[in-house]
């Protein structure tokens, strides 16, 4: 059950509900200082962005964008993106989903919550698929289901290793059981990579919750978290109600995670481009002109 | 076919009289044998898992367990399976395929169960897992659903070759109260939810998402479930010749793309 899960993630992270954009250093921040969702602490916005917006008091890794998430991972200008125009129709006619999508494709240049691509990652050729959370709190919907479910395909006919960032506030309620047959959708993908012996590496970023948890974010042959992100699979909210008390800070943390037995590795944010080159090339991945 | 709302369907499907699997499984089946337990962790009285014949063909039933009455609801915990429910359906599906013996999944669960154990024992997991395993599984598999399809916990017993759902029962992404309280902050809005969120069984044929609508006695299951067991016969009895008659490779690829085709989007110009 997904009850509450917007919100219990929008109140946990009421802190940082700000635009990554607008801490992007060249747009030249409005505010200076950045106030960790997590520990509460504060420090510099210049420090912040230079630590790559992990919080330098505690570490936690804070939500950025695709493209940002890009730049740092893949080979500068190596993507082709798949599927960049496609959108959402409105599968059961829910009240001003249409008007909603159009302002956030405006508000974020993203036609829905997912980039797709191939590109390269020190010079190894990938398929790679980044969620990002401000275009509906990355909630999988017919697009994301669809761009996700090709890109699979697409690494599995070209014998390509693929790399999916997750975050996501889990099933796109509004467009109904259709978006809960993307779980589906994606998983037999997954499967069908799997039965072709391709390599699936998992990024869970914050939150990665709900129905994309219960789909193919938990199915990577390898699963990397970043520290201190949220996943899991109800909402905190939901369960407080349930037990009729609180929940301890680092319930449904990436550190809880790993030691129940469903994360392989916590990697920081400035490390993964190079472990997941180890990982592909382990993988008897090849760069391309070799 | 009903012409009832969806909210007016959720009356029916929430009337203490409505028939369970526990009612069902007698009636359908010969001969049942109930298995217990996922060999990891312990045993879920959310989902019966067992074999059994139907019309003397072997089969196996992996179903959904709702209460008649409090005790057993305390036992089947309202039908919220934990991870080891799902891991139990799973060993089970497996079971089935190894001995090339039909699946057939009844649905009936409000969701997966939300609690502290459930997430450390990986509840994303576990359903992501069968989701998968079954799109795969080398045996026909055919998912009903009996009342309420909640969610991802229904999902995980919801990766089929042919779907059907009881005339009045209802398949969602969220229960309807749950969508109402966040898209509306108000979980008493739930009635409303449940009539715009498109989830009775004619609106997810229309969806592509159900392939049949097993008819329930005029007034509903609950008027007589020995009726209600007769008209799950019948279809299982078509759909399970249907699907056995075909190869198993094109039943997989039939199975992948049924789930392939869903969703709906266009192309920006
Ligand atoms: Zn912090």
């Amino acid at each position: 059950m997904l009850e509450d899960l917007f919100s219990v993630v929008k109140t946990r992270f009421n802190g940082d509900d700000k635009s990554p954009q607008k801490l992007r250093k060249n747009d030249i921040p409005s505010d200076i200082m950045f106030k960790c969702p997590r520990c509460s602490g504060v420090s510099f916005m210049d420090d912040f962005i230079s630590n790559s917006k992990v919080c330098p008091n505690c570490g936690y890794h804070s939500r950025i964008s695709a493209k940002e998430r890009l730049e740092i991972t893949i080979d500068k200008g190596s993507l082709i993106e798949f599927d960049k125009n496609m959108i959402s129709k409105n599968p059961i006619d829910f009240p001003d989903y249409p008007e909603k999508q159009a302002k956030l494709r405006e508000k974020t240049k993203l036609n829905d919550a997912v980039v797709t691509g191939e590109a390269r990652i020190r010079g190894l050729r990938v398929v790679i698929a980044v969620m990002d959370s401000r275009y509906m709190m990355a909630s999988m919907g017919s697009v994301v289901g669809e761009k996700l479910t090709r890109a699979f395909e697409y690494a599995t006919q070209n014998k390509l290793p693929i790399i999916v960032f997750t975050a996501s506030g889990g099933a796109r309620m509004q467009e109904g059981t259709v978006s809960l047959m993307q779980m589906a959708k994606t998983s037999g993908a997954v499967a069908r990579h799997n039965a072709a012996g391709g390599l699936y590496i998992t990024v869970m970023t914050d939150p990665t919750t709900g129905g994309v948890t219960a789909s193919f974010a938990s199915l990577g042959d390898i699963i990397i978290a970043e520290p201190k992100v949220l996943i899991g699979f109800a909402g905190r909210r939901v369960i407080e109600g349930t037990i009729k008390q609180r929940l301890p800070e680092d319930f449904q943390s990436a550190e809880f995670l790993m030691e129940k037995g469903f994360v392989d590795m916590i990697v920081e944010r400035r490390k993964i481009r190079r472990t997941i080159a180890h990982l592909i090339k382990l993988h008897g991945g090849v760069k391309e002109d070799e | 076919m009903s012409s009832l709302l969806a909210s007016e369907r959720l009356d029916l499907i929430r009337n203490k009289y409505r028939p369970t699997v526990r009612d069902y499984i007698p009636l359908i089946f010969d001969d049942f044998f109930e298995l217990h337990g996922d060999r990891y962790y312990g045993d879920d009285g959310a989902i019966i898992g067992g074999i059994g014949y139907f019309k003397g063909t072997p089969v196996t039933v992996l179903a959904q367990v709702k209460g008649r009455n409090l005790e057993e609801n305390k036992a089947s915990n309202f039908a919220m399976p934990h991870p080891e429910g799902y891991r139990k359906a799973l060993r089970l599906a497996k079971q089935a395929e190894k001995f090339h013996r039909p699946v057939i999944c009844l649905i009936d669960t409000p969701g997966a169960f939300c609690g502290i154990e459930a997430e450390e024992r990986g509840q994303g997991e576990a359903i992501a897992r069968n989701i998968m395993e079954f799109m795969t599984l080398k045996t026909p598999v055919i998912s009903i659903v009996l009342g309420e399809g909640g969610s991802g916990g229904a999902l995980a017993l919801g990766v089929c070759d042919e779907l059907a759902m009881l005339e009045n029962a209802i398949y969602s992404v969220i229960s309807p109260r749950g969508f109402a309280s966040i898209l509306w902050k108000d979980a008493s809005r739930e009635r409303e939810a449940c009539d715009i969120m498109k989830i009775t069984a004619e609106d997810l044929v229309y969806l592509g998402i159900c392939e049949e609508i097993i008819p329930e006695p005029d007034g509903g299951a609950h008027i007589s479930a020995d009726e209600t067991a007769d008209n799950i016969s019948k279809y299982l009895d078509d759909a399970i010749k249907r699907k056995l008659q075909k190869g198993i490779d094109e039943l997989l690829i039939e199975r992948y793309n049924k789930f392939r085709k869903i969703g709906e989007f266009d192309e920006l110009v």
